[in-house]
């Protein structure tokens, strides 16, 4: 029997905008997510979460790819492996380049997740793509206002105390509702954790 | 055989002898833009076991030709070529009902991209972007045009070789790829650092095969190409 080893990663290159994120940056082809992950039916609390991707000199990248996955209000995520499903469209998805907003920003109209399961705290999962990136980096974004259960996070807690803010986005009231912001720092000495999950 | 390295939750890790490292100097952009602390081990939960899942209601008619979704008023310039095979989990199974995406410049080398301000020539015909999903046996079939070769500043004299990037989902968030297909006996993949950015043993599962047997009488060549994504140790069924 053949062996089955695992395709390598490839970067995702300057020019992915018009095949994985057409419609963001204004080409006529659909596109399969977008920043906005609520709909009319979406429960829970509106919020932004906000943030640009930092290169080893501070300087904003303009041509990353952001995805978030991450569980609805109830703490549910909409896949077979969750048999508890989600009651509403929420998929939790989304995807966004940083090349469309001003200062690279991206910006995801979703919900604050609730806990997973017991003993966890609310996250969403954040995987980022760019050129200059071989392979993709996999972290987590966590909740300012969520210190209690952070403080027993068992994901957070294996991450060295001194690196565990690099994944907190902080709370702050936006013209536009509830934001959480979060910078990903590739490097230096704030550089943010990432995971080989 | 060699059995995946497993983690305790049942999914099978990221095999670094099979990604490139993420810091890779001969490619300058990841000198600043790669992390330069070790990865944080993660033992995978519900966060990690799931993902999104995009069926066929995510497709359009024509998301596959690409020798066809683009047309404005004539074929696309170029040599038609036929990219298939199958999406497999490291046993072997095919992952039915998965979407790949895919995007790749033109036969003169030229991305669709605003950025992308190479002097050679767009096609009106060809946009270069499509979409297919697996079938139930994991397999997938892309109607395009062979894409040429361009230049990047990496360094002097730097060209990509020909190639076609592929994003792909797989059964959960762990599964996520994205990566470029190559072509066989392509010169330019001895220079390129971003191939050569891959361990040497694992290189030569980025290159597709020339098929005759994909390739159709008369009208495109064939290239075969098989993608292998993590995936879970065991399923609930058997076969
Ligand atoms: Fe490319």
């Amino acid at each position: 029997m053949a062996d089955f080893k695992q395709t390598p990663s490839q970067t995702v290159g300057p020019y992915f905008a018009y095949g994985l994120t057409a419609k963001q940056y204004g080409y006529p082809q659909t596109s399969i997510a977008e920043g906005v992950l609520v709909g009319d039916d979406t429960e829970g609390e509106r919020i932004t979460l906000i943030g640009r991707v930092l290169d080893g000199e501070g300087k904003p990248v303009s041509d990353a790819m952001v995805e978030i996955w991450q569980a609805d209000a109830q703490g549910r995520y909409t896949h077979p492996a969750d048999p508890r499903g989600s009651n509403s469209t929420f998929v939790g998805f989304g995807r966004l380049g940083t090349g469309t907003d001003p200062q690279n920003r991206f910006m995801f109209q979703t919900v604050k997740p609730g806990a997973v399961a017991e003993g966890q705290a609310p996250h969403i999962t954040l995987i980022l793509f760019m050129r200059g990136l071989l392979t993709h980096l996999y972290t987590r974004v966590y909740f300012s206002d969520e210190a209690e259960a952070n403080a027993s996070d068992p994901v957070l807690t294996a991450v060295p105390a001194d690196r565990r803010g690099t994944l907190i986005a902080a709370r702050e009231a936006g013209a536009n509702g509830v934001e959480y912001r979060i910078d990903i720092h590739m490097q230096g000495p704030d550089e943010t954790v990432f995971f080989d999950a | 055989m060699s059995s995946p390295e497993s983690s305790a939750s049942g999914y099978t890790k990221r095999d670094w002898g099979s990604h490139p490292p993420l810091i890779h100097p001969d490619y300058k952009s990841t000198v600043l833009r790669g992390p330069t602390k070790p990865l944080i081990p993660l033992q995978p939960g519900l966060t990690e076991m799931t993902g999104p899942v995009y069926g066929h209601e995510a497709l359009a008619p024509l998301d596959a030709d690409l020798t066809r979704n683009g047309v404005r008023n004539g074929e696309p310039v170029g040599e038609r070529i036929i990219i298939t095979g199958r999406v497999l989990d490291e046993l072997g199974r095919g992952v039915p009902n998965t979407l790949i995406e895919i995007w790749q410049a033109n036969a003169s080398g030229r991305y669709v991209h605003a950025a992308d301000q190479h002097a050679a020539a767009l096609d009106p015909n060809f946009f270069g972007g499509g979409r297919c999903v697996t079938d139930l046996d994991g397999r997938y079939k892309f109607y395009t045009i062979k894409p040429g070769a361009y230049p990047w500043p990496n360094h002097f004299n730097a060209w990509r070789p020909n190639h076609i990037h592929l994003s792909l989902f797989g059964t959960s968030f762990l599964s996520r790829l994205v990566t470029q297909l190559y072509f066989p006996g392509d010169p330019l993949l001895d220079l390129d650092p971003i191939f050569l950015g891959t361990p040497e043993a694992a290189r030569d599962r980025l290159v597709a095969k020339f098929s005759i047997d994909a390739t159709e009488e008369g009208f495109a060549l064939g290239y075969a190409f098989d993608i292998v994504l993590r995936g879970p140790l065991s399923t609930p069924m058997e076969g």
